[in-house]
């Protein structure tokens, strides 16, 4: 773990040159011919590799979907593990040109970062899991439990206002990956879990008996997840917003993989801006005219990524809640392509 | 005839010249000076272009960040912290938590290699092989997998709290750890401390009247009846006229866990019983060699004076071996201080994991952060070579 800051922090103090005085980002992309994307090391339903190796999941789908928009090739992506307390500083050095792993969007991350984030990919809220067999219903019941909890995340600190809010102990266990947090909490060593609550269902998964542990009701923050990018380049800012609310018009608008090529025969004016037929929308961006259709037939919809990897298409089966469009009783909500 | 010593030729140019620029001369030093002045420019360069860079990216730089509060807790602190106090604090608990599985680690691997190394020069051949059996085992097999062996191996061993094993009643063993009774000062307490001091004092000044006694006459004085008689007796009748000098406060199961009574958790555990191991298996070679390099003759000589194996060992041999063990013997401290940096992977608060980790991650600030912590290894591992060198300058001393 030490030695990944240290590499990251020498790169900061001396590869930023490049970086940041080219600050070009979307030039070095295509230089490179690959997309170098910071993700999860292994949460299902957001960012894990299969048994063949491909990562799969919604933060993965938006790193493919700006490939596809740039190559038009959702497969030119470096895909970059990184635990929660490396990932910000592999932004800042430049390593990765897009941290899409569920990071939570706060004030002090937009500013003193030195990152912005991009949108929200995920509305999310800190949970509790604990195991059937000690009889808790509610988070209330929780004091002077012993709690296991990644490092370096904002679920640290939530946890820390919400037992002191509500004058309860506890003992709190820091570990720096996401599966040692797991892994200890499985051993015995804590009696609770936490993370986002879509997190405790994907990482109930991997547990040896899923059915013997239990996500508790309460939802003790907001956590609006989504991805980053640097400072300092606004155009790269662009691509990587448009991105995401390309995705999310598409199912606004009832685009999807399959009938993309159908609908850019529509005659319809705002289908003639999305897919680029009317106007030159993409390439304001820097992209080209057809750049949500790239987007769309290589990873879907928003709604499509979100069925397959955390919804009712997949294993997670988390119902959209927040995460419907504004149209259908949730928040996810994209301003207009024009 | 007398000889008149002659005036040596004045050496001072010439010595000064091959100060300066070694063998080469004057040109040696231009080359020296250029060279020193080429990596100041890149330090320069370093420095100034990830000021620069920073300031472009509007990442916060600066000190500024130790001030503020840190909103998270830690499960071991030695000195009062809440989630209320500054990252200044966190860094002080994170040194802290590493400074004592160092110091204590340290303490058993130097005890456990030094039992080793004799075991394995021991004529016993049951004694001997398994000690180096133990040696080749344990040095290679990598650290973090012996870490989290002990870790999950004894974590995995022990009952959950509400089934722990319990002693007495008032020590209690699960999976988060040993809880034990916590002594609490009474109005005994003082007084109680004072006579103990005062007994232990008594004691050292009879041994050392006992050793110049035997050195001077050749008198044999028992000490050891009265030594005891003192340290156990003293206090003891201080405590029957100002009564008892601590009430335990036993641990109560409450809820999840136990309340009461003070707790040695289980990360602490098997990352000081890793860290001992490991290095232990490593000084044990490192003894095993320094009384390897003492002759032979050397203990010969010890045995036909009438002297028993150990009083060879422990009077000629060991401080003779000293002199070879201890520059590797300082190596192995300072792997073992930074190997604690393994910590992270078990959860343990140590200062790589709450500060270089989570302060790091909170704040953003990884240059500042890395550098302190750098700067803070370093100094540990300097402090503890400049301990070991001053030992080792005691023992040459007293050898002659």
């Amino acid at each position: 773990m030490k030695r990944v800051s240290l590499v990251l922090t020498l790169a900061v103090a001396t590869g930023l040159s490049v970086q940041a005085a080219s600050a070009q980002t979307l030039k070095t992309v295509k230089d490179r011919g690959m997309v170098s994307c910071g993700v999860g090391q292994g949460l299902p339903g957001f960012s894990s590799p299969d048994d063949k190796g491909n990562w799969t999941g919604l933060d993965v789908d938006v790193c493919r979907a700006i490939a596809a928009a740039i190559f038009n090739d959702p497969t030119k992506v470096k895909f970059v593990p990184l635990s929660a307390k490396d990932r910000f500083t592999a932004l800042q050095s430049g390593e990765i040109d897009v941290l899409s792993r569920n990071t939570t969007w706060t004030l002090s991350r937009d500013t003193s970062l030195g990152a912005n984030f991009t949108g929200v990919t995920y509305y999310d809220g800190q949970g509790f899991m604990v195991k059937k067999a000690l009889k808790v219903n509610s988070a209330l019941e929780l004091n002077s439990a012993s709690v296991c909890v990644q490092q370096g995340t904002t679920t640290e600190q939530n946890l820390a206002d919400y037992f002191k809010g509500n004058n309860m102990k506890y003992e709190v266990i820091a570990f720096g990956t996401n599966d040692e947090a797991v892994k200890a909490y499985e051993s015995g060593r804590c009696d609770v879990f936490t993370t986002d609550v879509s997190g405790l269902y994907a990482d109930r998964l991997k547990l040896a008996s899923p059915a013997d542990h239990v996500v508790l009701p309460e939802v003790i923050s907001k956590e609006p997840l989504g991805p980053m990018v640097r400072h300092g380049d606004d155009q790269w800012l662009d691509i990587v917003k448009w991105t995401l609310y390309a995705m999310v018009t598409a199912e606004e608008l009832g685009i999807t993989q399959k009938n993309a090529d159908e609908m850019a025969k529509s005659d319809k004016p705002e289908m003639k801006r999305v897919f680029g037929t009317d106007g030159n929308l993409g390439e304001q961006l820097g992209l080209t005219k057809d750049w949500v259709s790239r987007i769309v037939k290589a990873v879907g919809n928003y709604g499509e990524s979100f069925d397959r990897n955390v919804g009712a298409g997949s294993k997670l089966g988390i119902a959209r809640g927040l995460n419907a469009l504004w149209n259908k009783g949730g928040i996810q909500y994209a301003p207009p392509i024009r | 005839m007398a000889i008149e010593p002659r005036q040596p030729p004045s050496q001072l140019l010439p010595k000064l010249q091959r100060a300066l620029g070694g063998s080469a001369g004057w040109s040696g030093f231009v080359i020296q000076l250029l060279f020193v002045a080429a990596l100041a420019w890149i330090a320069y360069e370093i420095v100034a272009n990830a000021r620069a860079n920073l300031q472009a990216q509007r990442i916060t730089a600066g000190f500024g960040f130790m001030a503020n509060t840190a909103g998270f807790d830690v499960n071991q602190y030695l000195i009062p912290y809440s989630n209320s106090d500054s990252y200044t604090r966190v860094f002080i608990v994170g040194l802290l938590n590493t400074l004592l599985v160092s110091v204590i680690g340290i303490f058993f691997a130097t005890i456990i290699g030094f039992l080793v190394a004799l075991g394995r020069l021991s004529p016993n051949w049951l004694l001997s092989r398994i000690s180096g059996g133990y040696v080749e085992l344990v040095r290679n097999l990598p650290l973090l997998f012996q870490i989290l062996f002990w870790y999950l191996a004894v974590l995995a061993a022990l009952p959950n709290p509400r089934q722990s094993i319990s002693i007495f009643d008032s020590l209690f063993l699960s999976n988060r750890g040993l809880v034990i009774p916590k002594p609490i000062g009474e109005p005994g307490f003082e007084p109680f401390m004072f006579a103990l001091l005062i007994a232990i004092v008594a004691a050292i000044v009879l041994w050392r009247y006992s050793r110049r006694a035997l050195f001077e006459s050749g008198r044999v004085i028992k000490v050891w009846p009265y030594a005891l008689g003192l340290i156990v007796g003293l206090p003891l009748l201080v405590t029957l006229i100002f009564g008892a000098p601590v009430k335990f406060e036993v641990p109560v199961l409450k809820g999840f866990n136990f309340a009461g009574g003070s707790r040695v958790i289980p990360e602490f555990v098997a990352l000081t019983l890793a860290l001992a191991t490991y290095t232990a298996a490593f000084i044990a070679e490192i003894v095993r060699a320094g009384i390897l390099s003492v002759h032979k003759g050397q203990m010969e000589a010890g045995s036909s004076l009438g002297l028993q194996r150990g009083s060879v060992l422990r009077l000629i041999v060991i401080p003779q071996a000293l002199r070879v063990i201890l520059p590797p013997l300082t190596n192995q401290y300072l792997n073992l201080t930074k190997n604690s940096t393994l910590a992270v992977a078990i959860g343990y608060p140590d200062l790589v994991s709450v500060f270089a980790g989570t302060t790091l991650s909170q704040t953003g600030q990884a240059i500042e952060i890395i550098g302190i912590t750098m700067g803070v290894y370093l100094l540990i591992s300097l402090v503890t070579s400049a301990i070991m060198s001053f030992y080792g300058w005691r023992i040459g001393r007293s050898m002659g």
